[in-house]
């Protein structure tokens, strides 16, 4: 599903070698949480595979598509089938969290209908149906990562990026934010999700991939504690 | 590797897109009403700018119009007979000319009608009756041929029937008739120019009011990039906000040139009768109505693309 290959991000601007040299292959329907100290590179890895940015070197395939020959006119496309969670959720304080959730149906020309129905069910599932019509603004930091996530899954993406989905949680809320992410494995998308929070991830037994200084390290889950 | 392929089938259904054109179409008009106060500034300046060149243009349309209709009547050629000469010679020499090449028709005003005319429009009526001799001599009114009307042409036949015996003068007066048809056509080419410049003018001001509103609205258009919005879908919204800047603008044009003809229509009747003419300045100008009715939402949507793409290619490398 995604595939790196020799995969090096530069930044000249600042001279700072994010990633160096990744090879990486995640499965269809695979889950795997992405380790490192902030500055190891987990960041733009999840952005190269939404490209959000562009690798320096090498290739990037996700879901048999190689990022690098995508035209500006098909990235939009590319990003319909990555649904993406910021630990500053991104969400737009002007609208309410209904809107919000909707804006991935809506720039994909979804029916009404259905946007009233695929935003209702998914408020449900992470438990914001009251919250529908309230703002970003009024919500707890939980509540508004959980509005992120619904935004994320709304259209039903094949792919689900996450970075540091939990930051700012208690480990209670973290926990169930963590249940929802693997819910969503078992019904078949591929879930690759950055976190700092290596106790948090450790009892739900998936790959983790570690990063370190922009190189992924050989996986040892029980070195990391 | 083979890798499965799953993409979500949307039913994209021209309805439905027609129905987003409609909704965008109605949210931007609203979202203008929301700020009525810079609205209607900016779709006062933008009006302004157009009702400028368009006032111009009614002035010097019907002043070219009635340009050419001068000019076709001034080719003519007023021959002046010898006064010594008796009806039948002027006969005579009338069917000459209504024989001569080049000439499509020809009209007589003997001594008599001459002198009946002068009367009537010159107001000298009593002073003529104390003449004892009609001073005014015979006219035939030459009109050359369609195809022998440039200025030319006629002067080579005004000369030509100048040395006729019996002819005392033929006259074409057509110099500052062609003086006034070049300074109108400097005119049209200077308000051509204008109009050129105001509309830049205004492809400049919606597109830099946009571009405004854009600035305040990147972290919404970069959130929709970020959940795969087309540029087309960005794009949209401001393009129709383009399109209501660009017709309201029209619409308040239309409204000031039609206050400034409503002020101006007496006093140029006025003018008008003292010239025998009619100076009346008619809004209904079908060039005018297309002009203002598709150039200026033609160019608000002008303006609303390129400063989307502006925004679009400057921000590209970030997203």
């Amino acid at each position: 599903m995604i595939r790196f290959q020799a995969v090096s991000k530069h930044y000249p601007a600042t001279g700072h070698e994010a990633l160096t040299h990744i090879d990486l292959h995640l499965a269809t329907g695979e889950m795997a949480f992405l380790t490192g100290h902030s500055g190891a590179g987990k960041s733009t890895l999840l952005k190269l595979i939404g490209r959000l940015e562009t690798p320096t070197r090498g290739q990037l395939w996700v879901n048999g598509r190689n990022l690098n020959k995508l035209t500006q006119r098909q990235i939009p496309y590319h990003r319909r089938q990555v649904g993406m969670i910021f630990q500053d959720h991104r969400l737009l304080p002007q609208r309410t969290v209904y809107n919000n959730v909707a804006l991935p149906l809506v720039v994909a020309s979804v029916r009404h209908q259905d946007i009233r129905r695929r935003v209702q069910a998914v408020l449900n599932k992470v438990g914001l149906a009251r919250k529908a019509n309230s703002y970003p603004i009024s919500l707890s930091g939980g509540e508004q990562q959980r509005v992120g996530i619904a935004r994320a899954l709304v259209s039903k993406p094949p792919i689900v990026l996450a970075d540091e989905p939990t930051g700012n949680l208690d480990p209670e809320l973290s926990r169930d934010i963590m249940g929802l992410f693997t819910e969503f494995n078992t019904v078949g998308v591929t879930l690759l999700i950055a976190t700092h929070d290596v106790s948090l991830i450790r009892p739900l037994r998936k790959r983790i991939i570690h990063l370190q200084q922009g190189r992924v390290q050989p996986a040892h889950p029980t070195d990391n504690s | 590797m083979t890798i499965p392929h799953r993409t979500p089938q949307y039913p994209k259904r021209r309805f439905n897109w027609l129905l987003q054109h409609l909704q965008d179409a109605v949210s931007t008009l609203g979202k203008l009403c929301r700020t009525p106060l810079s609205s209607l500034l900016t779709v006062t300046v933008i009006g302004i700018a157009l009702a400028l060149p368009g006032g111009f243009y009614l002035i010097v349309s019907p002043i070219q119009h009635h340009n050419q209709h001068w000019t076709d009547n001034a080719s003519t050629i007023s021959v002046y007979l010898a006064q010594h000469l008796n009806n039948s010679e002027i006969n005579q020499i009338h069917r000459r000319i209504r024989q001569e090449p080049g000439v499509a028709e020809t009209h007589l005003i003997d001594k008599t009608q001459a002198m009946d005319e002068f009367r009537t429009h010159s107001g000298f009526g009593a002073a003529l009756d104390l003449l004892e001799h009609n001073p005014l001599p015979a006219v035939i009114l030459v009109q050359p041929a369609l195809n022998q009307q440039h200025i030319d042409q006629t002067e080579r036949l005004a000369t030509r029937l100048r040395a006729w015996p019996g002819v005392d003068a033929a006259q074409v007066d057509l110099q500052w008739l062609h003086r006034f048809a070049a300074i109108t056509h400097i005119a049209t080419r200077g308000i051509a120019l204008l109009a050129a410049l105001l509309g830049i003018a205004v492809l400049l001001i919606i597109g830099n009011t946009i571009r405004l509103h854009i600035q305040n609205q990147q972290d919404e258009i970069a959130i929709m990039q970020l959940v795969g919005g087309t540029q087309a879908f960005i794009r949209r919204p401001y393009l129709y906000e383009g399109l209501w800047y660009g017709l309201s603008g029209a619409l308040v044009a239309y409204g000031l040139l039609f206050a400034a003809i409503t002020l101006l229509q007496n006093p140029l009747r006025q003018l008008g009768s003292l010239y025998q003419t009619n100076l009346a300045l008619h809004l209904n100008d079908p060039t005018l109505i297309l002009l203002l009715g598709c150039g200026s939402p033609l160019l608000g949507l002008l303006g609303a693309w390129l400063s989307v793409r502006q925004h679009l290619t400057s921000t590209s490398h970030e997203r």
